[in-house]
Protein backbone atom coordinates (compact mmCIF):
# COMPACT_ATOMS: atom_id res chain seq x y z
CA UNK A 1 0.00 0.00 0.00
CA UNK A 2 2.88 2.35 0.80
CA UNK A 3 4.41 1.65 -2.60
CA UNK A 4 1.12 2.52 -4.28
CA UNK A 5 0.84 5.82 -2.41
CA UNK A 6 4.49 6.66 -3.14
CA UNK A 7 4.00 5.87 -6.81
CA UNK A 8 0.94 8.11 -6.95
CA UNK A 9 2.81 10.97 -5.25
CA UNK A 10 5.67 10.76 -7.70
CA UNK A 11 3.28 10.65 -10.63
CA UNK A 12 1.45 13.72 -9.30
CA UNK A 13 4.77 15.52 -8.82
CA UNK A 14 5.81 14.61 -12.32
CA UNK A 15 2.61 16.00 -13.83
CA UNK A 16 2.91 19.19 -11.76
CA UNK A 17 6.45 19.79 -12.97
CA UNK A 18 5.49 19.04 -16.56
CA UNK A 19 2.48 21.36 -16.62
CA UNK A 20 4.36 24.02 -14.68
CA UNK A 21 7.09 24.00 -17.31
CA UNK A 22 4.57 24.13 -20.15
CA UNK A 23 2.90 27.09 -18.42
CA UNK A 24 6.25 28.85 -18.04
CA UNK A 25 7.05 28.36 -21.73
CA UNK A 26 3.60 29.60 -22.72
CA UNK A 27 3.78 32.76 -20.60
CA UNK A 28 7.38 33.49 -21.50
CA UNK A 29 7.33 32.84 -25.24
CA UNK A 30 3.71 33.03 -26.38
CA UNK A 31 1.55 35.24 -24.17
CA UNK A 32 -0.89 35.40 -21.31
CA UNK A 33 -3.74 37.15 -19.61
CA UNK A 34 -2.90 40.28 -17.62
CA UNK A 35 -4.89 42.49 -15.29
CA UNK A 36 -4.00 46.16 -15.50
CA UNK A 37 -4.40 48.61 -12.65
CA UNK A 38 -4.03 52.35 -12.56
CA UNK A 39 -5.43 55.31 -14.46
CA UNK A 40 -2.49 56.07 -16.73
CA UNK A 41 -3.89 54.40 -19.85
CA UNK A 42 -7.44 55.79 -19.77
CA UNK A 43 -9.59 55.82 -21.83
CA UNK A 44 -8.04 52.91 -23.74
CA UNK A 45 -7.53 50.68 -20.69
CA UNK A 46 -9.40 51.40 -17.47
CA UNK A 47 -8.45 50.36 -13.97
CA UNK A 48 -8.80 46.57 -13.38
CA UNK A 49 -9.38 45.69 -17.02
CA UNK A 50 -8.25 42.26 -18.14
CA UNK A 51 -6.28 42.13 -21.37
CA UNK A 52 -4.40 39.60 -23.46
CA UNK A 53 -0.68 40.14 -23.95
CA UNK A 54 1.59 38.39 -26.45
CA UNK A 55 5.35 38.00 -26.18
CA UNK A 56 6.19 37.01 -29.73
CA UNK A 57 6.71 40.60 -30.92
CA UNK A 58 9.30 41.20 -28.26
CA UNK A 59 11.36 38.14 -29.18
CA UNK A 60 11.25 38.93 -32.88
CA UNK A 61 11.92 42.66 -32.26
CA UNK A 62 8.64 43.62 -33.92
CA UNK A 63 7.40 46.27 -31.47
CA UNK A 64 6.19 49.32 -33.39
CA UNK A 65 5.18 52.89 -32.71
CA UNK A 66 1.67 52.99 -31.28
CA UNK A 67 1.82 49.53 -29.65
CA UNK A 68 0.75 49.22 -26.03
CA UNK A 69 3.44 47.29 -24.18
CA UNK A 70 4.05 45.85 -20.74
CA UNK A 71 7.53 46.61 -19.43
CA UNK A 72 9.47 46.23 -16.20
CA UNK A 73 9.32 49.43 -14.22
CA UNK A 74 12.67 51.28 -14.37
CA UNK A 75 12.31 52.32 -10.73
CA UNK A 76 11.33 48.93 -9.34
CA UNK A 77 12.34 45.73 -11.14
CA UNK A 78 9.63 43.71 -9.42
CA UNK A 79 6.68 45.65 -10.83
CA UNK A 80 5.42 46.11 -14.36
CA UNK A 81 4.14 49.16 -16.20
CA UNK A 82 1.72 49.36 -19.09
CA UNK A 83 2.26 52.20 -21.57
CA UNK A 84 2.14 53.02 -25.26
CA UNK A 85 5.27 53.20 -27.43
CA UNK A 86 5.54 56.75 -28.75
CA UNK A 87 9.03 56.56 -30.22
CA UNK A 88 11.59 53.96 -31.23
CA UNK A 89 15.36 54.47 -31.40
CA UNK A 90 16.32 57.48 -33.45
CA UNK A 91 12.88 59.12 -33.33
CA UNK A 92 12.42 62.78 -32.49
CA UNK A 93 10.30 63.25 -29.35
CA UNK A 94 8.50 66.38 -28.10
CA UNK A 95 9.58 66.65 -24.49
CA UNK A 96 7.15 69.34 -23.39
CA UNK A 97 3.41 69.86 -23.77
CA UNK A 98 2.05 71.44 -26.93
CA UNK A 99 0.91 74.55 -25.05
CA UNK A 100 4.50 75.78 -24.52
CA UNK A 101 5.69 78.28 -27.06
CA UNK A 102 9.20 76.93 -27.51
CA UNK A 103 9.04 73.27 -28.46
CA UNK A 104 11.97 71.23 -27.25
CA UNK A 105 12.91 67.97 -28.96
CA UNK A 106 15.14 65.11 -28.04
CA UNK A 107 16.11 61.96 -29.87
CA UNK A 108 15.55 58.46 -28.53
CA UNK A 109 18.96 56.75 -28.10
CA UNK A 110 19.79 53.42 -29.78
CA UNK A 111 18.36 50.37 -28.07
CA UNK A 112 15.74 52.45 -26.20
CA UNK A 113 12.03 53.29 -26.54
CA UNK A 114 9.94 56.24 -25.40
CA UNK A 115 6.77 55.31 -23.53
CA UNK A 116 3.78 57.45 -22.64
CA UNK A 117 0.43 56.64 -21.07
CA UNK A 118 -2.74 57.63 -22.92
CA UNK A 119 -3.92 59.64 -19.91
CA UNK A 120 -1.22 62.31 -20.26
CA UNK A 121 -2.37 64.27 -17.22
CA UNK A 122 -2.09 61.31 -14.85
CA UNK A 123 0.77 59.16 -16.08
CA UNK A 124 4.35 58.67 -14.89
CA UNK A 125 6.15 57.68 -18.03
CA UNK A 126 9.18 58.55 -20.16
CA UNK A 127 8.42 62.25 -19.72
CA UNK A 128 9.42 61.66 -16.11
CA UNK A 129 12.14 58.94 -16.21
CA UNK A 130 13.39 59.21 -19.78
CA UNK A 131 13.58 56.56 -22.50
CA UNK A 132 13.83 52.97 -21.28
CA UNK A 133 15.98 50.20 -22.80
CA UNK A 134 14.22 47.84 -25.21
CA UNK A 135 15.28 44.91 -23.02
CA UNK A 136 12.81 45.93 -20.30
CA UNK A 137 9.78 45.31 -22.55
CA UNK A 138 7.97 42.11 -21.56
CA UNK A 139 5.08 41.89 -24.01
CA UNK A 140 2.58 43.64 -26.25
CA UNK A 141 -1.09 44.10 -25.33
CA UNK A 142 -3.43 43.80 -28.27
CA UNK A 143 -6.81 42.52 -27.08
CA UNK A 144 -9.14 43.38 -24.22
CA UNK A 145 -11.11 40.57 -22.57
CA UNK A 146 -12.88 42.30 -19.66
CA UNK A 147 -15.17 44.25 -19.27
CA UNK A 148 -17.27 42.57 -21.92
CA UNK A 149 -18.73 45.90 -22.99
CA UNK A 150 -15.28 46.83 -24.27
CA UNK A 151 -14.32 43.43 -25.67
CA UNK A 152 -12.08 43.52 -28.74
CA UNK A 153 -8.91 44.94 -30.20
CA UNK A 154 -7.51 48.07 -28.59
CA UNK A 155 -7.99 51.52 -30.04
CA UNK A 156 -5.30 53.75 -31.49
CA UNK A 157 -3.79 56.47 -29.40
CA UNK A 158 -6.15 59.34 -28.57
CA UNK A 159 -3.07 61.60 -28.48
CA UNK A 160 -2.17 61.42 -32.16
CA UNK A 161 -0.28 64.71 -32.06
CA UNK A 162 2.43 63.13 -29.86
CA UNK A 163 3.75 61.18 -32.84
CA UNK A 164 6.02 63.63 -34.63
CA UNK A 165 6.15 63.29 -38.41
CA UNK A 166 9.50 63.72 -40.05
CA UNK B 1 0.14 -5.36 -42.22
CA UNK B 2 -2.07 -4.04 -39.42
CA UNK B 3 0.63 -4.93 -36.90
CA UNK B 4 3.33 -2.75 -38.52
CA UNK B 5 0.93 0.20 -38.76
CA UNK B 6 0.10 -0.14 -35.08
CA UNK B 7 3.83 -0.12 -34.36
CA UNK B 8 4.33 3.20 -36.20
CA UNK B 9 1.39 4.82 -34.43
CA UNK B 10 2.64 3.75 -31.02
CA UNK B 11 6.09 5.06 -31.84
CA UNK B 12 4.73 8.48 -32.91
CA UNK B 13 2.58 8.67 -29.79
CA UNK B 14 5.58 7.94 -27.56
CA UNK B 15 7.68 10.47 -29.46
CA UNK B 16 5.08 13.26 -29.06
CA UNK B 17 4.62 12.45 -25.39
CA UNK B 18 8.37 12.59 -24.82
CA UNK B 19 8.74 15.76 -26.87
CA UNK B 20 6.10 17.65 -24.95
CA UNK B 21 7.67 16.65 -21.68
CA UNK B 22 11.32 17.14 -22.55
CA UNK B 23 11.21 20.45 -24.41
CA UNK B 24 9.23 22.56 -21.89
CA UNK B 25 11.17 21.12 -18.94
CA UNK B 26 14.51 21.80 -20.63
CA UNK B 27 13.51 25.32 -21.68
CA UNK B 28 12.19 26.13 -18.20
CA UNK B 29 15.37 24.80 -16.64
CA UNK B 30 17.58 26.90 -18.91
CA UNK B 31 15.48 30.00 -18.27
CA UNK B 32 14.91 29.71 -14.55
CA UNK B 33 17.74 27.67 -13.08
CA UNK B 34 21.00 27.87 -15.01
CA UNK B 35 22.49 27.84 -18.45
CA UNK B 36 25.91 27.88 -20.04
CA UNK B 37 27.38 30.72 -22.06
CA UNK B 38 30.61 31.51 -23.84
CA UNK B 39 32.37 34.76 -23.03
CA UNK B 40 33.78 36.85 -25.85
CA UNK B 41 35.81 40.01 -25.69
CA UNK B 42 38.42 41.41 -23.37
CA UNK B 43 36.43 43.77 -21.15
CA UNK B 44 36.59 41.46 -18.13
CA UNK B 45 40.30 40.62 -18.25
CA UNK B 46 42.03 39.24 -16.27
CA UNK B 47 39.05 37.62 -14.51
CA UNK B 48 37.42 36.26 -17.67
CA UNK B 49 39.13 35.50 -21.01
CA UNK B 50 42.69 36.04 -19.82
CA UNK B 51 43.91 34.36 -22.98
CA UNK B 52 42.30 36.93 -25.23
CA UNK B 53 41.06 35.71 -28.60
CA UNK B 54 42.91 32.39 -28.39
CA UNK B 55 40.64 30.86 -25.77
CA UNK B 56 37.13 31.87 -24.74
CA UNK B 57 36.00 31.06 -21.25
CA UNK B 58 32.78 29.14 -20.73
CA UNK B 59 30.70 30.20 -17.74
CA UNK B 60 27.66 29.00 -15.85
CA UNK B 61 24.90 31.60 -15.59
CA UNK B 62 22.98 31.08 -12.36
CA UNK B 63 19.44 32.37 -12.96
CA UNK B 64 18.07 30.95 -9.73
CA UNK B 65 20.23 33.26 -7.63
CA UNK B 66 18.82 36.43 -9.20
CA UNK B 67 15.13 35.46 -9.26
CA UNK B 68 14.46 38.19 -6.67
CA UNK B 69 16.85 40.65 -8.33
CA UNK B 70 19.24 40.52 -5.38
CA UNK B 71 22.87 41.06 -6.25
CA UNK B 72 25.85 42.09 -4.17
CA UNK B 73 28.63 44.49 -5.02
CA UNK B 74 31.36 42.52 -6.72
CA UNK B 75 29.12 39.93 -8.42
CA UNK B 76 29.70 39.29 -12.10
CA UNK B 77 26.41 39.52 -13.97
CA UNK B 78 25.18 39.08 -17.50
CA UNK B 79 22.84 41.78 -18.86
CA UNK B 80 21.02 42.76 -22.01
CA UNK B 81 23.04 45.54 -23.62
CA UNK B 82 21.22 48.90 -23.39
CA UNK B 83 22.53 49.87 -26.79
CA UNK B 84 21.54 46.70 -28.63
CA UNK B 85 18.80 44.48 -27.17
CA UNK B 86 19.99 41.50 -29.20
CA UNK B 87 23.34 41.39 -27.41
CA UNK B 88 24.27 40.35 -23.91
CA UNK B 89 27.21 41.78 -22.00
CA UNK B 90 29.03 40.43 -18.93
CA UNK B 91 30.20 42.95 -16.33
CA UNK B 92 30.85 43.28 -12.60
CA UNK B 93 28.43 45.06 -10.23
CA UNK B 94 30.33 47.96 -8.67
CA UNK B 95 27.54 49.85 -6.92
CA UNK B 96 23.88 49.39 -5.97
CA UNK B 97 21.05 51.93 -5.69
CA UNK B 98 21.88 54.86 -3.45
CA UNK B 99 25.66 54.46 -3.72
CA UNK B 100 27.85 57.27 -5.05
CA UNK B 101 30.35 56.16 -7.70
CA UNK B 102 33.59 57.83 -8.76
CA UNK B 103 33.50 57.35 -12.52
CA UNK B 104 36.25 56.74 -15.07
CA UNK B 105 35.66 58.54 -18.33
CA UNK B 106 32.02 59.48 -17.66
CA UNK B 107 30.77 63.01 -18.23
CA UNK B 108 30.12 63.50 -14.49
CA UNK B 109 32.90 62.89 -11.98
CA UNK B 110 30.60 61.49 -9.31
CA UNK B 111 27.26 59.77 -9.96
CA UNK B 112 24.62 58.72 -7.46
CA UNK B 113 22.99 55.47 -8.56
CA UNK B 114 19.19 56.02 -8.75
CA UNK B 115 16.57 53.71 -7.25
CA UNK B 116 16.14 50.45 -9.14
CA UNK B 117 19.51 50.84 -10.94
CA UNK B 118 22.99 49.36 -10.59
CA UNK B 119 26.43 50.49 -11.75
CA UNK B 120 28.46 47.94 -13.70
CA UNK B 121 32.03 48.03 -14.93
CA UNK B 122 34.31 45.65 -16.75
CA UNK B 123 37.52 44.65 -14.98
CA UNK B 124 39.61 45.83 -17.93
CA UNK B 125 39.16 49.59 -17.51
CA UNK B 126 39.41 51.53 -20.72
CA UNK B 127 38.53 48.52 -22.88
CA UNK B 128 35.04 48.09 -21.55
CA UNK B 129 31.62 49.27 -22.71
CA UNK B 130 29.99 49.67 -19.31
CA UNK B 131 28.28 52.18 -17.02
CA UNK B 132 31.11 54.62 -17.64
CA UNK B 133 29.69 54.84 -21.17
CA UNK B 134 25.95 54.35 -20.75
CA UNK B 135 25.32 55.40 -17.15
CA UNK B 136 23.61 53.40 -14.41
CA UNK B 137 21.77 50.32 -15.62
CA UNK B 138 18.14 49.39 -14.88
CA UNK B 139 18.03 46.34 -12.76
CA UNK B 140 16.44 43.33 -14.47
CA UNK B 141 19.35 41.45 -15.98
CA UNK B 142 19.83 37.97 -17.34
CA UNK B 143 21.67 35.95 -14.78
CA UNK B 144 24.59 35.72 -12.45
CA UNK B 145 27.83 34.20 -13.58
CA UNK B 146 28.81 31.93 -10.73
CA UNK B 147 31.40 29.50 -11.96
CA UNK B 148 34.03 29.62 -14.64
CA UNK B 149 34.51 26.17 -16.13
CA UNK B 150 38.19 26.63 -16.88
CA UNK B 151 38.77 23.15 -18.15
CA UNK B 152 36.28 23.66 -20.96
CA UNK B 153 38.13 26.56 -22.61
CA UNK B 154 38.19 26.26 -26.37
CA UNK B 155 41.44 26.49 -28.27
Amino acid sequence: MLRGALGKTFRLLGYTIQYGCIAHCAFEYVGGVVMCSGPSMEPTIQNSDIVFAENLSRHFYGIQRGDIVIAKSPNDPKSNICKRVIGLEGDKILTNSSSDFFKSHSYVPTGHVWLEGDNLKNSTDSRYYGPIPYGLIRGRIFFKIWPLSDFGFLRDSPNGYRFSDD
Amino acid sequence: MAQSQGWVRRYLKAFCKGFFVAVPVAVTFLDRVACVARVEGSSMQPSLNPGGSQSSDVVLLNHWKVRNFEVQRGDIVSLVSPKNPEQKIIKRVIALEGDIVKTIGHKNRYVKVPRGHIWVEGDHHGHSFDSNSFGPMQQPFKGQSKLTMEYLTFY
